[in-house]
């Protein structure tokens, strides 16, 4: 349901009413399963959103294209300021913190967990979708409910996935790319004999250091934290994860603990690697740059291999939106939210977004976008194959605070480059963590 | 009496004010802030000394102590005697004298994140200009790691900080130079003392006071320093280069522990005020200033 002017008006009217007017800005799940909540800006209400600054320009066009499709049909103002992703988070918890900034925010991870008693209640807006559009995925959602309560609402996941050359893996002797995690470290050690070697970032990388990272350790069944918080780190699998990783790393290229998030693409850009993980948009550096016509056509994509325990498992990036409590308009924001997470909006958003965002709702995954290029089907499994970042523990403080000191990613790159054992790490990642997770 | 001790009073007022607002308070909030577990977006509760003795049994805050007083030590000493060598070059007559001490300021000019990027790049694993340099002439067969293994960082976020610093001592250390008489130093000269004497005897005493004001604010820059290691390697690798700056950032902002963070930035304190007292009472003294020996 899209919010038109006539809604507005229709709510003003009711409200003249009286009681029909509250039943109506009352209309929650109780009301009808599938009703979505309407919400009336208030008079004269203005919005101020801060984003993270967009990787594909498309996701910006679109984005703004549908704010001012709200504009138009509700008649407040919204300016869209934009932030670099890494700065999201802080600025995100100053303004919980001080009460004044944004009205909404576009936010990362467990960011919403930092703080949220700062946050609307959006629950409403959260069941009518997911009523209405076959439910969340459960990754995305975990994101945003706490308990029975949706305190920001899944806006997308950004796919991590595996870039490759095709013709190097040709090269290695490999007709396709294997999709399980030991004919994987086969690949890497032909590919470092006979052609490019691969290349993940093993350094201070916020995004793709913990994509890696997470991937090895759950991918071998390894987790940092139990059902109920308590630090399993130091396990078994994940001991069998870092032996993996230090095997894989073997066959990786010289210097990939100093990587930060950029090095990767620039490498692959350049030929040096053959296979990396990343975001789509290193595939669109490459396609959009005339020069690089034959290098954007020898690129292939595909998810992280399947570890022991079975199946497609991985961090990405997730972002959700958020309404700060402080908010003076808090029925224009959630109007606003409602308005631009529904499916006409979503769909032209996905589809500008270059298939960089995935749809955290079932129902609204079949987007032309991961067909019109075959390199954006894996990016399509982003939502179904995400998991939060605390996993298998809840989200809050602790779960920040470990991945944001970098546990993982150290443990993993202190494994894999030999500096420590695997038992060493995984217990040293133990020590760390349990500061975090402590009682 | 009475009236002129209260007009005194009322003019020191705005500096007074000015102090407490910028300078006490935040120092105030941040000591505080380190006895509580305050997290961003919840105000904390008192913890005492919580904070301190999780810190105690932290490995990486040791790794980030003894990180930052290699960095310190290691880039205070380079950027003390390369800029003293600096100024002393400088000091002679030169041609195109202006022009040159224009552009050794630059290093010290450019922002630096600016410059970091630039030794980004310079430093990256597989372009790095130097390695390339060195490939091609053959000298060595595969690209130098330069921010990749731990003590390769170490010594390359130390030379990068070097080069940034030493524009700072030289100039200064410069400015200092020209007040020397050179009476001073042609007396010496006619009672047959060596340029070694002479530079021993005449201008590092007469220097000296400056040296110790500038090697301390080069210390405590140095001490504090945070774009350069937050550009270069985030602390990476392995955390090799993470300095009680860049982990205190970590933790507090990104990581949201602000309790923590403010308890390793308190943590400095006691460093930078027996650097700074170690300047004060070391190299201040006069007698050593005045040509004296120690005993």
């Amino acid at each position: 349901m899209t919010l038109s002017r006539r809604d507005l008006l229709l709510g003003t009217a009711g409200l003249a009413a009286g009681a029909a007017g509250a039943q109506l800005l009352n209309a929650g799940p109780a009301f009808a399963q599938a009703a979505a909540p309407q919400y009336k800006p208030e008079q004269g209400a203005t919005l101020r959103v801060l984003r993270w600054t967009p990787f594909v320009k498309g996701d910006e066009d679109s984005w703004l294209a549908n704010t001012k499709k709200f504009t138009e049909a509700t008649g407040v103002e919204v300016r869209v300021d934009k932030e670099s992703w890494e700065d999201i988070r802080p600025k995100a918890a100053v303004a919980a913190n001080v009460g004044s900034g944004p009205d909404v925010m576009l936010v990362w991870f467990d960011d919403p967990f930092q703080y949220p008693d700062k946050l609307l209640d959006v629950t409403d807006i959260g069941n009518s979708f997911a009523s209405k559009y076959g439910g969340y995925y459960p990754g995305p959602e975990g994101y945003a409910k706490q308990g029975d309560k949706f305190i920001a609402l899944p806006l997308a996941a950004i796919g991590n996935g595996i870039l490759y050359r095709d013709s190097m893996v040709k090269q290695a002797g490999f007709s396709k790319f294997p999709e399980k995690s030991d004919e994987f470290l086969e690949l890497c050690k032909a590919l470092k004999a006979k052609s490019k070697p691969a290349g993940f970032a093993l350094g201070k990388a916020v995004g793709d250091g913990n994509n890696f990272a997470h991937w090895i350790v759950w991918s071998h069944g390894g987790r940092m934290v139990d059902e109920g918080g308590k630090v399993v780190i130091n396990s078994p699998e994940t001991i069998k994860a870092l032996q993996y990783a230090r095997e894989l790393y073997q066959t990786f290229i010289p210097g990939t603990e100093s990587w930060l998030d950029i090095n990767n693409n620039r490498v692959f850009l350049a030929g040096d690697v053959s296979v990396t993980a990343n975001g789509v948009s290193l595939y669109y550096s490459a396609k959009n740059d005339p020069k690089m016509a034959e290098l954007a056509q020898d690129i292939r994509s595909t998810t992280m291999p399947i570890g022991p325990v079975g199946q497609s498992v991985e961090l990405h990036q997730t972002t959700s939106a958020v309404i700060f409590r402080y908010t003076k308009f808090p029925n224009a924001a959630r109007a606003y939210l409602q308005f631009m997470l529904d499916k006409p909006q979503m769909d032209a958003w996905i589809t500008g977004s270059s298939a960089y965002c995935c749809p955290p709702l079932k129902g609204l995954i079949d987007n032309p976008v991961w067909t019109s290029d075959p390199v954006h089907e894996p990016y399509k499994r982003a939502s179904s194959t995400l998991r939060p970042n605390g996993y298998a523990g809840p989200l809050g403080y602790p779960s920040a605070a470990t991945m944001a000191d970098y546990v993982m990613v150290d443990m993993v790159a202190e494994a894999a480059t030999g500096q420590r054992t695997p038992e060493e790490a995984a217990k040293r990642a133990e020590q760390r963590a349990n500061r975090y997770y402590r009682v | 009496m009475q009236s002129k001790l209260f007009l005194g009073l009322l003019f020191m007022l705005p500096a007074a004010i000015f102090l407490l607002v910028f300078l006490s308070y935040p120092l105030g909030l941040g000591v505080w802030l380190g006895f509580t577990d305050t997290r961003i977006g919840r105000t904390g509760v008192f913890v005492g000394l919580e904070n301190y003795q999780l810190l105690w049994e932290d490995s990486i805050f040791w790794l980030s102590v003894f990180n930052t007083i290699l960095y310190t030590v290691a880039a205070s000493i380079l950027k003390f005697m390369l800029g003293l060598w600096l100024a002393l070059l400088l000091n002679e007559h030169l041609p195109l004298k202006a022009i040159i001490r224009a552009v050794v300021l630059l290093p010290w000019v450019v922002p630096t994140v600016l410059s970091a990027i630039a030794f980004w790049w310079i430093y990256d694993t597989q372009f790095s200009i130097i390695s390339w340099a060195l490939l091609e002439l053959g000298w060595i067969s595969s690209p130098i790691n330069f921010l990749g293994d731990p003590n390769n960082a170490r010594a390359t976020v130390i030379l990068t900080n070097v080069w940034r610093g030493i524009p700072f001592v030289a100039i200064t250390l410069l400015a200092g130079l020209q007040t020397i008489s050179p009476s001073l130093h042609e007396a010496a000269t006619l009672d047959g003392a060596t340029s070694w004497q002479r530079f021993r005897f005449i201008t590092l005493p007469m220097l000296s006071p400056l040296i110790a004001v500038v090697m301390t604010f080069s210390v405590l820059f140095t001490f504090t320093d945070f774009q350069l290691i937050y550009v270069l390697t985030r602390g990476g690798p392995l955390n090799a280069t993470h300095l009680m700056a860049t982990l205190s950032f970590q933790r507090a902002i990104p990581g949201g522990q602000l309790g923590e963070g403010a308890a390793i930035a308190v943590a400095m304190v006691p460093f930078l005020l027996a650097a700074i007292l170690f300047s004060y009472f070391g190299l201040q003294r006069r007698r050593w200033q005045q040509g004296g020996s120690d005993a």
